[in-house]
């Protein structure tokens, strides 16, 4: 049986009602746990797993995916309209989500979201349908050299929210690699800057940095510095769905996000965040609207890192469904569902289970639909939110930032943290330091450093490896190209002009 | 730190027998809470869940509370599970060799002193693969190459520190190579290291068998040999013993009572999980899980950890990693 066959065998058993029922409740918990933060879909999954042992295998996965593919969308929402994300691959949907809402356009930006999730999860699915084992040959070629400078390539992402000085972007980035630092070190199990506080052993939840510096941060400078007087509304200014530019607009940003985030993805250590900043970067850089960028929030910058997240999501499940690896959180408890039925993932799953696999893949397309519907409706109603008053809207946010950091590990620790990220938000907002670099940097500083470690220690403290291997030679020369690139490109365009 | 409630009628019933008819039952608890410091999905929460399974099956207790606090080996849960289950004679902590080596890395002000060692529940070997176009095709080549330059041939497993680290460096101890001279490639799970070894970017891979014993059938990785005393069914590997390499490991896993129970509570609770054991629900759950069934309770187990402390100190010591 071809690929084709499979499938449509697949579609045939994801398309009984009780599966498809099955799907349903997926796609609502994910997009109900993609809108809290903290609660991710890997903890929920887990928390899921008894399930398994009423339900039949087939149903169960169904389910999963669509927690899995559920929370992906889910995360934008708030992300554009509390500047509070909902999972770590949505922080950069709140740098322009959120200006955009601000200045009435919160329609246009769940919309592109929205649209822009369906896009590229079947555009995804589409990948893990049909170029799986290519994809999968071709991620497998990426080592720790390959990765360290794939790391390197997203660092020049930075530029793009560097702001207006240079040194105080740089400043954010450093403060995002250090707080990335505190834990303990993989390559040696040595914890480093804890100062002997058990729960900063594991690291500092990347969120609780997003929701604290972003969400809390921003509602102590207006609390600060906000006008005094009567409330004021957040206004809807032109009609909620996105107009005919918009359109225009976003729709090569989702297929270019798509197209970054499906293979970053489907790498080992690729991460879905990973492609969201590339996505962004991209974005800004090729846009001919720079100046939408970080003041009333420019719709591509919506639109790709969204599209990007949701490739990423499929991508993941390429891997995982060809060669039985688990290379994400979810992927992981995924797989030991698995086997509690009995099943051992690994390469021959496909062989061994075509009936599961397919039907899994089919209840993706299903899910994705489901989606949309489930998701277009809601934007209209979401948008009335920021019709709460100011002061009521942001005490809201503080409260659900507070709620959801708590439900992450339950610990008071964690709760200190976010206020005290608040703080720094603040301070940094005060004295005009970009917040998105510190992001940037906590989540690529501890990537780029343990790859880097896992290079030497293979090539035995020889650096060249990083010039002598293809891949990563090429992958640092995009680096060099995107940071000077556009210095040598004037320096040749002005001896033609004269 | 998560919840689970499995409010099952079953539940509510006996709890409520619990309450009304306490005086009869008052020897045997009749609803246990599983402390797992890990978080879901991982070994010790599975072996928190084929626990519960098993003890559903067989009856012999139906209410359960688990209760996650993941982190760092259990170096995080544990102090938390010291200080906030004093006395409770219807709790336990699941623990194991992983949570030995995290205390001893971390400094940990915390031991496994300060908690009732109960039970060893199981244990899972460990297997050194190595991809299936590598040039060595035994052990004995492996070895031979660590010998003539050890820096050379780097090896994928879990966190350092780890089960997969330690069998590392007791391998290069024995050959009389120094521990810390062992190129060992720490990541943070099997699926990225399974990765690594899958695309040819380093010489070898320590896990739990359990974790490569699908690449090996499908020829993927080969392996070339088992930590543990006996061959493992699922491997056609030998084991490090008879190849001429004087290392035992067992990743094993076990049950721990909290601090300030009496004595009577312990022996409940031993009972508890030696009846369990003795029935069908954890047979089936050994087989399914690949785990080996290797009971150890009470006095004799409390000597085993104490001497696993000393051993992996001794080890962890000589790879670097304990000041």
């Amino acid at each position: 049986m071809d690929t084709l066959a499979h499938l449509a065998n697949g579609f045939s058993l994801a398309l009984t009602p009780i599966n498809l029922l099955w799907c349903l409740v997926g796609v609502t918990v994910g997009t109900a746990i993609g809108v809290l933060p903290g609660l991710g879909p890997a903890l929920t999954i887990a928390l899921l797993l008894p399930l398994t042992y009423k339900v039949d295998a087939t149903s169960a996965f169904i389910l999963f995916a669509g927690i899995y593919y559920g929370a992906m969308y889910g995360g934008s929402t708030t992300s554009i309209l509390l500047n509070t994300p909902g999972e770590s691959a949505s922080i950069v949907t709140s740098l322009e989500g959120n200006r955009m809402a601000r200045n009435g356009r919160a329609g246009a930006a769940l919309s592109t979201a929205a649209i822009g999730s369906f896009v590229a999860g079947t555009i995804g699915t589409i990948g893990l349908t049909f170029v799986a084992e290519p994809i999968v040959r071709f991620a497998l070629k990426f080592g720790p050299a390959e990765y360290f400078s794939l790391m390197v390539l997203s660092f020049v992402t930075v530029s793009a929210v560097l702001g207006n000085s240079a040194l105080r972007g740089l400043t954010a980035l450093v403060v995002g690699i250090f707080l990335g630092m505190i834990g303990i070190d993989l390559q040696t199990g040595q914890p480093r800057f804890a100062f002997g506080v058990t729960e900063l052993l594991d690291g500092i939840n990347v969120l609780i940095v997003a929701v604290g510096l972003f969400a809390v941060g921003e509602t102590l400078y207006l609390a600060a510095h906000g006008k005094s007087g009567p409330p004021e509304v957040l206004e809807v200014k032109d009609s909620i769905w996105m107009s005919a530019a918009d359109w225009g607009r976003s729709w090569k940003a989702w297929i270019r996000g798509s197209l970054v985030g499906f293979p970053i993805g489907a790498m080992p250590a690729g991460g879905a965040e990973v492609p969201t900043f590339l996505s962004y970067w991209m974005e800004k850089r090729f846009s001919k609207h720079q100046h939408e960028f970080g003041t009333v929030g420019a719709i591509e910058g919506v639109a790709g890192p969204e599209a990007a997240n949701n490739a990423s999501a499929a991508g993941v499940l390429v891997p995982m469904l060809a060669l039985g690896l688990p290379t994400s959180a979810t992927a992981a408890i995924m797989l030991s569902a698995f086997q509690s039925y009995g099943i051992n993932p690994g390469p021959q799953l496909l062989d061994t289970q075509p009936a599961l696999v397919w039907s899994l893949i089919a209840s993706l397309y299903i899910g994705n639909v489901m989606l949309l519907v489930l998701n277009l409706p809601l934007v209209g109603l979401w948008v009335k939110i920021l019709k709460v008053p100011e002061p009521l809207l942001y005490a809201g946010i503080l409260v659900f930032a507070t709620i959801g950091t708590y439900g992450i590990s339950r610990s008071v620790v964690d709760l200190l943290l976010l206020y005290a990220m608040g703080i720094m938000g603040y301070l940094m907002r005060r004295f005009d330091f970009p917040t998105a670099p510190v992001i940037i940097g906590m989540i690529l500083g501890p990537l780029a450093e343990q790859e880097f470690r896992r290079a030497m220690t293979i090539s035995q403290g020889d650096l060249t490896i990083f010039l002598t291997r293809p891949l990563s030679l090429t992958l640092l020369i995009i680096a060099f190209l995107g940071v000077a690139g556009p210095w040598i490109w004037s320096r040749l365009r002005k001896p033609a002009a004269v | 730190m998560l919840t689970r409630r499995h409010t099952l009628r079953l539940a509510l019933l006996s709890t409520a027998l619990a309450v009304v008819g306490g005086p009869v039952f008052a020897a045997t608890p009749t609803s246990l809470n599983i402390f797992v410091p890990a978080a879901p999905g991982g070994g010790w929460d599975q072996t928190a869940r084929s626990i519960e399974a098993a003890m559903r099956k067989d009856n012999i207790i139906s209410s359960f509370r688990v209760e996650h606090r993941p982190g760092a080996g259990g170096a995080v849960g544990l102090p938390v599970f010291v200080s906030s289950k004093k006395g409770q004679g219807d709790t336990i902590m699941i623990g194991g060799l992983v949570m030995v080596g995290s205390l001893v890395a971390n400094n940990s002000p915390v031991g496994l002193n300060q908690v009732v060692p109960l039970a060893r529940l199981t244990g899972e070997a460990e297997v050194i693969v190595v991809p299936a176009e590598s040039p060595f095709k035994t052990i004995k080549d492996l070895i031979e190459a660590m010998k003539k330059d050890v820096g050379k041939v780097s090896f994928a497993g879990g966190s350092a520190g780890g089960t997969d680290h330690i069998l590392a460096g007791m391998i290069a101890k024995s050959l009389g190579l120094d521990p810390r001279k062992v190129a060992y490639v720490a990541y943070s799970g099997g699926g990225p290291a399974q990765a690594a070894l899958l695309g040819n970017q380093v010489s070898a891979g320590i896990s739990g068998v359990g974790e490569f014993a699908e690449q090996i059938k499908a020829g993927k990785l080969r392996a070339l040999a088992v930590s543990s005393p006996n061959r493992v069914s699922d491997v056609d590997a030998p084991t490090l013993k008879e190849s001429g390499v004087n290392v035992e490991l067992s990743n094993w896993r076990g049950v721990f009572g909290a601090p300030g129970i009496s004595d009577e509570q312990r022996k409940d609770l031993i009972a508890l999980i030696e009846k369990m054991a003795a029935g069908s629900g954890w047979k089936y759950e050994l087989e399914n899980k690949g785990w080996d069934g290797i009971l150890l309770t009470g006095d004799a187990f409390k000597k085993y950890v104490d001497e696993e402390v000393i051993r992996i100190t001794a080890i962890l010591t000589d790879l670097g990693l304990k000041k």
